[in-house]
């Protein structure tokens, strides 16, 4: 199982538009995905109702964890998201 | 003629509309508990069959709408086609219930959650609640919410609109609305005036109605006819044609009484996009640029440049006129994401208007900068208010950050607060204008929340404590040589307009569409008809009574339609 850490950028956190950008990528693979943080079992990241229910806040570190083929690949695309400042998705 | 043929509510919009009854579905029932029809393997199969169909249907209506609109309703599909919602829903089924009561708790757990976490979740309960209420509509084979489609042009009835059901209305198909809850300021209210619909609102019975029965919505005077006679019918269709009459014949001159007394006629704007509809109007001018819409649905604050690109186009066009330009209002109840809300059990009397900006000054800075640098080189006259404003205090440090920004305008306050309203007269020492938003005074002077059905009754400019506030207010402005205009629903109402002009207001400002009636009403009255409504009205006992009494005093209305 891959995993990687994530602190999220400043503005408001993992909500709305970006929750929907991660959750879209990561429904998009194969592999088994999880986000939560550290230490705490994590949610299916392809829910954006779980994803949303972390109510996860700017500066907070993420972990996300993948598991089965591309899962390396994958991690890095969703770490680009989740580290792309708010206001920089459009 | 029996009494039975007549509702009663008030009218909001004039005009007369006459057809059959749709009705607007505002809710779904309660799913019963127990086992479906099917195995439990064909009950989940057919609670992802009605999510699925609920998330392309999200999916193609983001697709034709586009833009931010077309984000929000995309992620609005995925909640639909969530995993874990699945998940939840495929034990209960499994466990034996039926598909619509298994998908409406499934969502009453997400629901939940989503609340636990806070204010800025609120709008994804909203998102969630249409999600669950389009599903179970489904699964129960019942009409979802909103407005159906319309086949041939209808009257439609509803408990009240919510924006949401309103994005895609097609205004050819609509004659009249007619709503069993809602005042003069309720989205509906305001809708059907921008619109042009005729409306009657608050109108207790029109909700027993059966569909396809035949009505005639009287949005002058607020009655709504069952099965109306045919003479009924024409007799009010040709004094309906006497009012377009004498709105086309007053033109677009600029708002005056019938002997001379000019009273400006400006419009409410949240963008460059309501500009056209003004000036067609005869807009003297804008008496409120709504400048928070900029700020809204986005999660990083305008730059002053793009702050700038947005208030120049509106400046320039309105060359020659004036331009009245409210900063931010934002607040607990209409969050945004830069600014630093806390969650407040009050929000209409927590930390919004002004009170933000002095909470958060350097978002004020960028916006009155902006506003400097946008004015200048134009001959529009920039006039800049800060709204919220509640004691000379708070009038001092709006004045003084104008000046900070190098703002060359003229700097007012809106009275929305009673005290604002009662001190008008020290007030008016620091602003050089007032400008009375008569929806929020209406609420904070009768501690009622313009969002909540049950106390629209006091939710009326008519009230005789708002006209004896709004007395106050131009008393204090007159006492410092200083104007005051109405910017609130109570200037677009014709009636009102005149008695507000009695009470000494200088200008007025309203939705686009309300201009035609409101020129018309004044042009028909002398400024001594419009005080002597004034006082009538003022000396009257409740809404109802001083509506009467200014009416009586107003006596071209009733031939105008208005």
């Amino acid at each position: 199982m891959a995993e990687i850490t994530v602190t999220l950028p400043p503005g408001v956190g993992l909500h709305a538009r970006p929750a929907a950008l991660f959750v879209g990528a990561a429904a998009k693979s194969s592999c088994d995905v999880t986000i939560g943080r550290p230490g705490e079992p994590g949610v299916n990241a392809k829910s954006i109702l779980g994803v949303m229910g972390l109510g996860a806040k700017a500066g907070e570190e993420m972990v996300v964890t993948a598991e089965g083929d591309g899962a390396d690949e994958l991690l890095a695309s969703l770490k680009e998201i989740l580290e792309t400042p708010e206001g920089g998705h459009a | 003629m029996p009494d039975l043929t007549t509702l009663t509510g008030v009218g909001v919009s004039p005009g007369v509309g006459a057809g059959p009854v749709v009705r607007v579905v505002d809710s779904v029932p309660e799913p019963k508990q127990g086992p479906g029809s099917g195995s439990p393997e064909e009950e989940f199969a057919a609670a992802q069959a009605a999510l699925e169909a609920v998330a392309a249907d999200l999916e193609d209506r983001g697709q034709r709408a586009g833009g931010e609109a077309q984000h929000v309703l995309e992620a609005q599909a995925m909640m639909a086609r969530d995993p874990d919602l699945a998940g939840q829903i495929k034990q209960r089924t499994a466990a034996g219930s039926n598909a619509a009561r298994a998908a409406y708790e499934a969502f009453g757990i997400t629901r939940e959650m989503l609340l636990t976490l806070g204010e800025y979740f609120a709008a994804r309960v909203t998102d969630l609640d249409d999600i669950r209420n389009r599903t179970v509509a489904r699964l129960l084979d019942v009409p979802p919410p909103g407005i159906p489609e319309l086949t041939e042009p209808s009257v439609l009835v509803a408990m009240d609109l919510a924006p949401a059901d309103t994005a895609l209305i097609d205004k050819s198909m609509v004659l009249a609305f007619a709503t069993q809850e809602g005042g003069p300021t309720s989205h509906t209210s305001i809708l059907a005036r921008n619109l042009g619909i005729p409306a009657v609102v608050g109108c207790r019975g029109v909700r027993e109605l059966a569909p396809g029965t035949r009505v005639l919505v009287d949005g002058s005077n607020g009655k709504v006819f069952i099965d109306p006679p045919a003479d009924l019918i024409a007799r009010l269709a040709g004094v309906d044609e006497k009012r377009r009459a004498a709105l086309a014949a007053v033109g677009n001159a600029p708002g005056a009484t019938s002997d001379g007394h000019a009273v400006p006629l400006l419009v409410n704007i949240g963008g460059i996009d309501d500009v056209e509809k003004a000036l067609a109007n005869g807009a003297e001018g804008v008496g409120l640029f709504r400048s928070e819409l900029l700020f809204l649905d986005r999660t990083d604050a305008p730059s002053e440049d793009e702050q700038y690109g947005l208030y120049r186009a509106v400046l320039e066009a309105f060359t020659g006129r004036k331009v009245v330009v409210r900063t931010l209002d934002a607040g607990a109840d209409k969050p945004l994401p830069f600014l630093p809300f806390g969650e407040e059990p009050n929000p209409a009397m927590g930390v919004r208007g002004l009170r933000i900006c002095m909470q958060a000054p350097e978002i004020m800075h960028t916006q009155l900068t902006a506003l400097a640098r946008a004015g200048e080189g134009l001959d529009t006259e920039l006039w800049v208010m800060a709204p919220m404003v509640a004691d000379v205090y708070e009038a001092r440090w709006f004045k003084e950050a104008c000046k900070k920004a190098g703002l060359k305008a003229k700097i007012g306050t809106m009275v929305e607060i009673p005290a604002a309203a009662l001190r008008a007269e020290h007030l008016g020492q620091v602003a050089e204008f007032f400008s009375i938003g008569s929806n929020d005074l209406t609420q904070y002077t009768f501690a009622a929340d313009r969002q909540i059905g049950a106390v629209a009754r006091l939710q009326d400019a008519w009230q005789p404590a708002i006209l004896d506030l709004v007395a106050a207010t131009t008393a204090g402005g007159q006492a410092n040589g200083i104007p005051t205009g109405v910017c609130g629903e109570a200037a677009s109402d014709p009636a009102l307009a005149c008695v507000l002009v009695g009470l000494g207001v200088n200008t007025l400002s309203m939705s686009a569409g309300a201009l035609p009636g409101v020129r018309a009403a004044l042009a028909a009255h002398t400024l001594d008809d419009c005080q002597r409504a004034a006082e009538a009205a003022r000396g009257a006992v409740d809404a109802e009574a001083a509506r009467a009494a200014a009416r009586g005093n107003l006596a071209q209305l009733e031939s105008l339609g208005l």
